[in-house]
């Protein structure tokens, strides 16, 4: 009733290829956005933001990257940990080297070294396809975190072997480092979350968008129309390392403070964000945002949900009990809906869209 | 237009396979030669990085044969144990399409079953039965529960199924049996221990019974996996599957009873490679790297192909413990991890299916 596009008259070229052609869902995002800005900083705990929404934020950005490369263009990678590792590395370097400058200019430029890297490391999928490049990519996690245990340089020769976040100010407010608060980190991952959305949905949308799901589709078909295939893959690997970089450049420095790369960047991680990729739908930009916000927030449901619900359960049993769970709710998702949450609030949007008269 | 035929058709001088044969070891005495050149020619000193990379591992290689040897003797085994875990993967590839990432799970979920059951009192080999048992209603649980509402989704969801498949046996073995590391049954299995010493070139070589023993072993279950496709009925309808799930089904195959026996077979392999590979080390979920071990063997070897996965973990296993041995030291060690990736990733830039895969055929 609420929801329906009666009444509402495109006239205008522009306004029939908008990306939320549909009053309502502008409404809503605006609505989204305003929460995100300004209700869950004034009124949240600084547990909840740290714990729930900067991971939230974090992993919905690889998540967007990963599906530019895996669901719009087809390419299977399980690198991402890796590719986030270079940015977070990058940005270390970076901004010890140059302290001068600001730390968001690092933090998006360490998203071009990584763009860099993993455009060296998608030269195989011009060859190689499917399960193949998946495990070719695999080549690229596995020496990217060696790089980070064995060369010293990257983290500065530091005692702990683990990147010490220094404190960088914004306008004289500290945003990284142990004296900032939470936030403001959290305002400022969520700023750069939501302007490399943008971007990003103006990137599939766009030209490049159509080039890479043509690829995606039959990538020999694509190139006998004149897509040059070489850019056009290695354009998809460079963007979606890009996404990755910067979102390993915000784990570390807005969210986590320091982190030890065999713990962050490692391989679970690279499969934890592919499978939120899945979970949300392949191919589309608010499937990623759905999937990172189940994945991320299940461990949490899942400690805290459990016990409340009566079930008592201890330390380590707890933790077995939450991968059995996790491994389960995998295989149901997949069972139930194999096209992610993304089509699930796609289907709900056509019901609210002929509710309450369906015919 | 006459003469340029003649051209065409007149015999050349050596047959073309044999010169396509002789390419590569033509190319590589080339390059031989090209350095022993440079080394004469002072191009390449002792001392300088040319020199570490490219001549002083082959100078230590003649200088001692016996550690050579030795680790040529390492690699092999390591290579049978990868080969067997890569043998697991085919298995299912084959005849389901699945890309099963539960493999290397299903090798320390078998061995934890058996060293657990044990560790309860329940005699050597009955426990062998009963983890035997295990893996058989693990193989009708995958099939009813993940393969079955899954037919015919998209590979990649299989994929993520089977790593939600890895998730839960993880925390199954670990709730049941616990975390520690065990210490896997070698004398109760009347397994070999000890090692024997050889005398080679002036050194010494040692070599593990342990190893040998599972050398052998795994070359009598590939050849009992080989019989068994070859000659029985159940079989040559697994081959038949392999080749085409439509056509199987229409001759009258039942694909699901295919998929239970394919993953029991899996799930049977698994145990052997974790009894061996649990002998060598702890029996621990810290094993399931071993699974990682094995993908650059499958890109290798190719995903449908079991001479493949044999092939290319003897070729993984080998280059892989040469690499870490004579090249190594100079990259600061620990390169195992990611060296074995680089080599199939060079084999791949020639034969992007695989040494042995299933020529690949893009039809738009």
């Amino acid at each position: 009733m609420l929801y329906r596009e009666a009444g509402q008259y495109k006239s205008s070229y522009t306004a029939d290829m908008a990306v939320f052609p549909l009053r309502e869902d502008r409404i809503g995002l605006g609505i989204i956005l305003l929460i995100a800005f300004l209700v869950i900083p004034l009124v949240s705990t600084p547990f909840f933001i740290g714990s729930v929404m900067l991971p939230f934020l974090v992993f919905s950005l690889a998540a967007v990257g990963l599906n530019i490369l895996t669901g719009y263009t087809g390419l299977l990678s399980l690198g991402t940990a890796g590719f986030m590792g270079v940015g977070a590395y990058a940005c270390y370097k970076l901004t010890t080297l140059f302290p001068g400058v600001n730390i968001i200019v690092w933090i998006f430029v360490s998203g071009f070294f990584s763009a860099a890297v993993g455009a060296i490391f998608g030269l195989p999928s011009l060859r190689i396809k499917g399960f193949y490049l998946a495990v070719a990519t695999l080549a690229a996690q596995f020496f990217l975190q060696w790089c980070f245990i064995r060369i010293p340089w990257l983290y500065n020769y530091n005692v702990s072997g683990a990147i010490e976040v220094p404190t960088r100010t914004l306008f004289g407010v500290p945003i990284t480092g142990p004296t900032s608060s939470v936030e403001t980190r959290y305002l400022v991952a969520l700023t750069i979350v939501v302007v490399l959305t943008w971007f990003a949905s103006n990137l599939v949308h766009g030209r490049v968008g159509r080039m890479w799901m043509a690829v995606r589709d039959m990538d020999i078909a694509a190139e006998l129309m004149g897509l040059n295939l070489l850019r056009t893959k290695l354009l998809a690997f460079a963007v979606s390392s890009f996404y990755a970089g910067v979102a390993g450049a915000l784990l570390v420095f807005l969210w986590l403070g320091g982190a030890e790369a065999g713990d962050v960047f490692n391989i679970r991680q690279s499969f934890l964000i592919l499978f939120m990729v899945i979970i949300g739908g392949l191919g589309s930009l608010i499937g990623s945002f759905m999937g990172a916000a189940f994945i991320s927030a299940l461990p949490t449901i899942l400690k805290f949900g459990l016990p409340a619900i009566g079930i008592p359960i201890a330390g380590a049993t707890a933790e077995h009990l939450n991968l059995m769970v996790i491994g389960g709710l995998i295989i149901f998702f997949l069972i139930v809906e194999p096209h992610g949450l993304a089509r699930l609030w796609q289907i709900a949007k056509q019901k609210l869209r002929v509710w309450p008269f369906p015919y | 237009m006459a003469d340029s035929a003649a051209v065409a058709s007149r015999k050349p001088l050596i047959d073309r396979r044999v010169t396509k044969a002789l390419r590569v070891p033509l190319i590589l005495a080339g390059i031989a030669i090209l350095l022993v050149l440079l080394v004469q020619g002072g191009v390449i000193a002792r001392g300088n990085l040319v020199y570490n990379v490219l001549v002083d591992p082959f100078v230590l290689m003649v200088e001692a044969p016996d550690l050579l040897l030795q680790t040529l003797w390492e690699g092999l085994v390591a290579g049978v144990l990868y080969a067997l875990i890569a043998l697991g993967f085919v298995l299912i590839y084959k005849a389901s399409g699945v890309f099963n990432f539960a493999q290397g799970i299903m090798v320390v979920f078998a061995a934890l079953t058996l060293v657990g059951l044990h560790e309860k009192g329940v005699p050597a080999f009955l426990a062998l039965g009963l983890a035997i048992g295990v893996m058989f209603l693990l193989a009708v649980a995958v099939e009813r529960v993940v393969l079955r509402p899954l037919v015919n989704q998209p590979d990649i969801i299989l994929f993520m199924a089977t790593f939600g498949l890895t998730y839960f046996l993880v925390g199954l073995g670990e709730s049941i049996f616990g975390g520690n590391p065990k210490v896997m049954i070698t004398d109760q299995l009347f397994l070999p221990r000890g090692a024997t010493d050889l005398e080679v070139f002036g050194g010494r070589v040692t070599i593990q019974h342990l190893d040998v023993a599972a050398a052998v072993i795994a070359t009598i279950m590939i050849a009992v996996l080989a019989v068994f496709f070859q000659y029985t009925r159940i079989g040559r309808a697994l081959r038949a599957v392999a080749d085409s799930h439509k056509a199987a089904l229409s001759v009258g195959i039942s694909l699901n009873q295919i998929w239970v026996v394919v993953w029991f077979a899996a799930g049977v392999v698994a145990l052997v490679t974790g009894i061996m590979w649990g002998a060598r080390s702890d029996v621990s979920f810290a094993l399931e790297i071993i699974a990682f071990k094995a993908l650059p063997v499958l890109i290798l070897g190719g995903f449908t192909s079991i001479p493949g996965a044999i092939i290319g973990g003897l070729i993984i296993g080998i280059g892989e413990k040469l690499g870490e041995f004579y090249w190594g030291p100079l990259l600061g060690g620990g390169i195992e991890t990611w060296f074995a990736y680089v080599i199939a990733l060079i084999f791949l830039l020639f034969r992007p299916q695989g040494l042995f895969g299933e020529k690949i055929i893009e039809r738009v």
